[in-house]
């Protein structure tokens, strides 16, 4: 508008600059407003996460004599009941990924492919439980699995069992717990995606004379699996710190990074031990993240461009 | 899209796969009906369905002094973070949308750490510097704390209502003379108050049901409820804590419900 008016009044270069500098100062004037709008959410997160975050970073450098050395992050490979966490949590990682994979997948496309206003209706059963607090239902498998639990009278009562089964306490409860509590993590990333799959893709490969199966083993599922990724991804990853299911149901015997990371610094008040384990569980997330993000993006534009 | 349920595959043949999801979906819901029923038990033991019905948990609960405490904390500190963390999301989520900003790589990956970053490591990292500068066991710490964790909730709820509106009848209102607040509070605002109060809605449930940073930072007279619940939990399973979870399934059902309400009303 302006170059417009300039050129009407035929003093295009003069009127020019004047228009560039107040435009200028406009502009600067708009990115300082929204920096201002920003600034107080943006402040409090540098305050509340990132300082703290940082300056644990820095006390996991040095030992309990105040010298600086590696011995915090050495300790994890010299000894052995650090190494038992490590395996620990890797391994109910694995177990409660792979349980949520087993379970979401049937469960994400039945959602994709019942009619809108059914699926609408499963999905509250899916977000309900997901916005539900994540102590109530881990005691809602505590009182169903434990000893003297629900499964257990129930199995005996039928005479299926005489001893109970050891279902709470240990790795079977904090696995099952923590599927419960990751499931939705998977399926809702997994149905968005699947929603987004072209039926007429899948019926380009019936109407070719494919099989349902083939249809789906061929076309669907490799369309998804980018959705599948991404779910397996979150659920991995909030699975290695996660605290409170393997606090409740572990009995103790189950000791995860983070219930690791709260004994040190509660218990022994070991800072440098507690944060050293912060900084290796925040690289792990982070390194994860990272990776997942460079490979999807690869295999998001290959899908694209196949299409 | 195209026509629903156009594969030529009948519902017959689906039924495997109905039934498969239907038994995700019970074992999804399961756990909070039996809690829901059992806190309508008579019994101490933990018998389902219960032999004898009674309201005795929750006279337990409403009567005993520590529960209310720990559950009037809790909704104290949930309205506060309500209160602070959606005009600090929204406004966040405006000055995102209008997409000038440079370095928006590094506020978005501010604005969503914590939904990142370990909450174990949030709580530890809460806890050391709050001793530091006194505001552990208080409550503006933990409003402070919750905030942080809310606020990505507002921001993408409230970011995703800004998507589906257009600016322009800002820059209208604003040609004609309204100040840019002005325009925003009578113009924008309107049209987007139900993303704003769905971010407010999880901003108070995200604060309510917090359990790991609060597990750090309070404690004393400033107990929340879920702190409570988790040491009642370690120790013994206690019948109360089902008529509580009770409570805290219906407040979740009720938050929803509005939520969805509201988002409909788009």
């Amino acid at each position: 508008m302006s170059t417009q008016s300039a050129s009407l009044y035929g003093a295009g270069s003069f009127t020019g600059t004047l228009n560039a500098d107040t435009l200028s100062a406009d502009a600067r004037r708009e990115s300082l407003g929204l920096l201002a709008l920003l600034s107080p959410g943006l402040l409090l997160v540098f305050t509340v996460i990132i300082v703290p975050i940082g300056w644990l970073f820095w006390l996991s450098l040095f030992d309990e004599s105040g010298a600086l050395s590696a011995a915090n992050y050495a300790r994890f490979f010299q000894q052995a009941s650090y190494i038992r966490t490590f395996i620990t949590t890797f391994k109910v990682a694995f177990f409660v990924t792979g349980a949520c994979v087993l379970l979401g997948y049937p469960q994400a496309y039945m959602l994709s492919q019942l009619p809108r206003r059914a699926a609408s209706i499963c999905l509250i059963f899916v977000i309900l439980p997901f916005w539900t607090s994540v102590l109530v239902r881990t005691y809602a498998w505590l009182v169903i699995l434990q000893r003297k639990g629900l499964v257990n009278s129930w199995l005996i009562d039928l005479g299926v069992i005489s001893q109970p089964l050891p279902l709470a306490n240990n790795l079977a409860g904090v696995v099952i717990g923590m599927t419960h509590i990751m499931l939705p993590f998977l399926v809702l990333p997994l149905y968005a995606s699947m929603k987004t799959i072209d039926t007429d893709c899948l019926r380009a490969g019936m109407n070719l004379g494919a099989s349902p199966a083939a249809t789906f083993r061929q076309i669907f599922f490799p369309l998804s699996l980018p959705g599948l990724a991404s779910g397996v991804v979150i659920v991995f990853v909030l699975c290695l710190g996660f605290f409170v299911t393997p606090a409740l149901m572990g009995g103790g015997k189950v000791i995860m990074w983070a219930m690791r990371m709260e004994q040190t610094t509660s218990l022994y008040s070991n800072w440098g031990a507690g944060a050293a384990l912060g900084v290796v569980l925040l690289g792990v997330t982070l390194a994860l993240l990272g990776l997942f993000q460079w490979l999807l993006g690869a295999r998001a534009t290959g899908v694209w461009s196949s299409r | 899209m195209s026509v629903e349920n156009s594969l030529p595959i009948s519902h017959r043949q689906r039924l495997w796969l109905y039934g498969l999801g239907g038994l995700v979906l019970l074992f999804l819901i399961a756990p909070s009906v039996i809690i829901v029923i059992m806190s309508f038990s008579d019994s101490t033991l933990l018998q389902f369905p219960p032999q004898e019905w009674s309201l005795r948990w929750y006279e337990t609960y409403f009567g005993s002094v520590e529960w209310r405490d720990a559950t009037v904390v809790s909704v104290k500190v949930a309205v506060m973070t309500m209160l602070v963390a959606t005009p600090l999301g929204t406004a966040a989520a405006y000055a995102i949308n209008i997409g000038t900003l440079r370095m928006t790589g590094v506020i978005n990956a501010l604005l969503t750490a914590s939904l990142i970053i370990p909450v174990i490591l949030i709580g530890i990292g809460t806890f050391f510097l709050y001793a530091r500068i006194g505001l552990n066991n208080t409550l503006t710490g933990l409003v402070i704390a919750h905030t942080v964790q809310a606020l990505p909730l507002v921001v993408l709820t409230v970011l995703s209502g800004l998507r589906s509106y257009d600016m322009n009848q800002e820059k209208v209102a604003r040609s004609l003379g309204a100040n840019r607040f002005s325009a925003f509070r009578q113009v924008t605002m309107p049209q987007i108050r139900f993303s704003i109060v769905s971010g407010a809605l999880f901003a108070f449930i995200t604060s309510f049901d917090e359990v790991v940073v609060s597990l750090f930072i309070s404690g004393g007279e400033t107990t929340t409820l879920t702190r409570r619940m988790f040491n009642a939990l370690r120790d013994q399973i206690d019948p109360t804590i089902a008529a509580i979870s009770t409570c805290l399934i219906v407040l979740s059902i009720v938050l929803l419900s509005a939520a969805q309400l509201f988002g409909r009303g788009r």
